[in-house]
């Protein structure tokens, strides 16, 4: 079976609903011309990034009326479409999120679990941690949903995994940083190591997509990704473009890949949560662990 | 050592001139307005610029003193050649000649800084009448020393080289063809005779910057960057300098009275809505 998928390696205004929303309107009919099955924006696709006091006044909920909502949901008539968004709960908690949107329903929310509050970061000042990690069925088989630093630790991928998802998809709004490595930023460099290394071990499927355009003196990269089960890049779009790029995933290679490499049926998940067990049970683990 | 200064300049020229034009229209302009005092940082932030707006939408502006080096002007003409931007000539002087002759006392510093500041204002006044915004020619070296006037010359809208090293400006300036006469000069403020900014700091760029790096980018502790070779005396004199000129690098402080004070807690970021 094949999936047409599309990267929408998009720019956004930021705080502003209603032109992100058309934005996204735009290039959802753009991939349904060109025969994508599944669209994936960047995080917080709908709003921008660097929101700080704007939170409050972008949140979104994911249903059919909310305004934004139900618009994506009828463009998700005839192909699937992931957005990024601000979420906020029935507590007035407010969460960076990711909806999975196919045939007018949405099949799957995903609230970010990492918050990096480090550095130029400052999310965790602005939004609550999310407390799951799991993976749910798609028309092209079992896929997750992560949103940048979940990435950027191995936990959240290795649980998808275990959760069986067989398509990892991936949004970010990465600032780029390191000009003295060569031609590509360092922090695209890291990136596109880091999911060529999940794809790699898990035997999976990586799709990437992260936002183009600046917020004050931020940049992002963009160079969105593919790569399939064996590690190799199926397509990279360009750096700091705006674009649609398409890609088609042969998901017979999963079949091919594990028939070759069968890391997925060799995983010992009991070994792992009884060791894991051991390691957080002890008495001294403050000195080795958080 | 060097190497680690090292930058990708046509990366680092897309990435900046990406930021100079999406941050100018982003605010619904299309144009600059840059300072361009015949060095080195000017002459990059206005190639910068003309690559990012068109020439045509790059306004000049060389704002000389009577004390004033003739080299200067002749190297800002030359970077005005090269890059068919628009540009104008505002003398100083009789602008700021009142203040001195009021206050004859001013010794050569209080001069210099009123000279930036006056550089500031035909700036600002002029971006209001071009129609642009005033872009920055501050590097991370004079930033992090403090070697800038403050609402002198470190005032602008944005600043595309405020991240660079003085060392990867001129390896930047290089890769874009600046005037050779400018690559090689030594860099000076231009605000009295002789004056030179390797002789007033004390020490040289090329060593400066190696030593900043670590101790900024890498996050070394002055015990480290002894351990790594540079003299204890310099690496305490330029901590401390870094320190004590913190004050120009953030708003004045707003004294909190209230549940929301700007400056603590009301954050929004320059492109707000846009």
């Amino acid at each position: 079976m094949e999936l047409h998928l599309a990267l929408a390696q998009i720019s956004t205004s930021l705080g502003t609903l209603r032109p992100n929303l058309e934005k996204h309107l735009r290039f959802i009919r753009q991939a349904r011309t060109a025969g994508a099955d599944l669209v994936l924006f960047p995080e917080l696709s709908l709003t921008g990034y660097v929101l700080q006091d704007l939170v409050p006044t972008v949140a979104c909920r994911p249903t059919e009326s909310d305004p934004v909502f139900g618009e994506l949901l009828a463009a998700s008539k005839d192909i699937d479409v992931v957005v990024g968004f601000v979420e906020e709960d029935q507590r007035n908690r407010f969460y960076i999120s990711a909806a999975y949107l196919s045939k007018r329903q949405v099949r799957h929310v995903h609230r970010k679990v990492y918050l990096p509050t480090y550095g130029l970061f400052d999310e965790g000042r602005f939004f609550a941690w999310g407390d799951h990690v799991r993976a749910f069925d798609t028309r092209f088989g079992r896929a997750g949903l992560l949103i940048c630093e979940d990435f950027w630790h191995a936990s959240p991928p290795y649980l998808l995994w275990l959760d069986g998802a067989d398509l990892l998809l991936f949004m970010s709004a990465s600032p780029g940083r390191g000009v003295g490595g060569g031609a590509t930023l360092e922090s695209a460099w890291w990136v596109e190591q880091v999911n060529q290394s999940y794809a790699s071990l898990f035997t999976s499927f990586v799709a990437h997509t992260n936002k183009v355009g600046f917020e004050d003196g931020l940049n992002f990269w963009g160079g969105s990704t593919v790569f399939d089960p064996n590690g190799h890049c199926l397509a990279r779009a360009p750096y700091h473009e705006e674009t649609l790029k398409l890609v088609t995933l042969d998901l017979n290679q999963l079949r091919r890949t594990r028939a070759r490499l069968p890391l997925l049926r060799d995983e010992r998940t009991a070994l792992v949560q009884r060791e894991l067990q051991r390691i957080l049970a002890q008495p001294d683990r403050t000195t080795h662990l958080g | 050592m060097t190497d680690l200064l090292r930058i990708d300049a046509e990366l680092v020229r897309t990435i900046l001139v990406s930021f100079i034009r999406q941050e100018i229209t982003r605010a619904g302009l299309t144009r600059a307005v840059v300072g361009l005092s015949g060095g080195l940082d000017s002459a990059v932030s206005c190639m910068l610029s003309a690559q990012a707006l068109g020439p045509h939408n790059v306004l000049a502006l060389m704002m000389p003193h009577r004390t004033s080096s003739p080299d200067s002007l002749a190297d800002a003409q030359r970077v005005v050649e090269q890059t068919g931007v628009r540009h104008d000539t505002v003398e100083i002087t009789a602008m700021v000649e009142p203040l001195f002759e009021r206050f004859p006392a001013a010794q050569a510093r209080r001069r210099g800084n009123a000279m930036a500041r006056e550089r500031m204002i035909v700036l600002y006044d002029q971006s209001a009448d071009f129609g642009g915004l005033v872009v920055g020619t501050g590097n991370k070296t004079e930033i992090l020393l403090g070697y800038t006037t403050l609402y002198g010359d470190s005032a602008c809208a944005i600043n595309p080289l405020g991240d660079l090293y003085k060392t990867q400006v001129l390896e930047l300036a290089r890769a874009l063809g600046v005037p050779d006469s400018i690559q090689k000069k030594p860099p000076s403020a231009d605000l009295w005779k002789g004056q030179t900014d390797e002789g007033e700091l004390g020490y040289t760029y090329a060593e400066v910057d190696r030593l900043l790096y670590l101790l900024v980018d890498e996050r070394y502790s002055p015990q480290e960057c002894v351990a790594a070779g540079f003299a204890a005396k310099f690496v305490r004199s330029v901590t401390e300098r870094v320190r004590l000129n913190q004050f120009k690098r953030v708003l004045p402080p707003i004294a909190k009275l209230s549940n929301r004070t700007v400056g603590y807690d009301f954050l929004y970021l320059r492109d707000w809505g846009t």
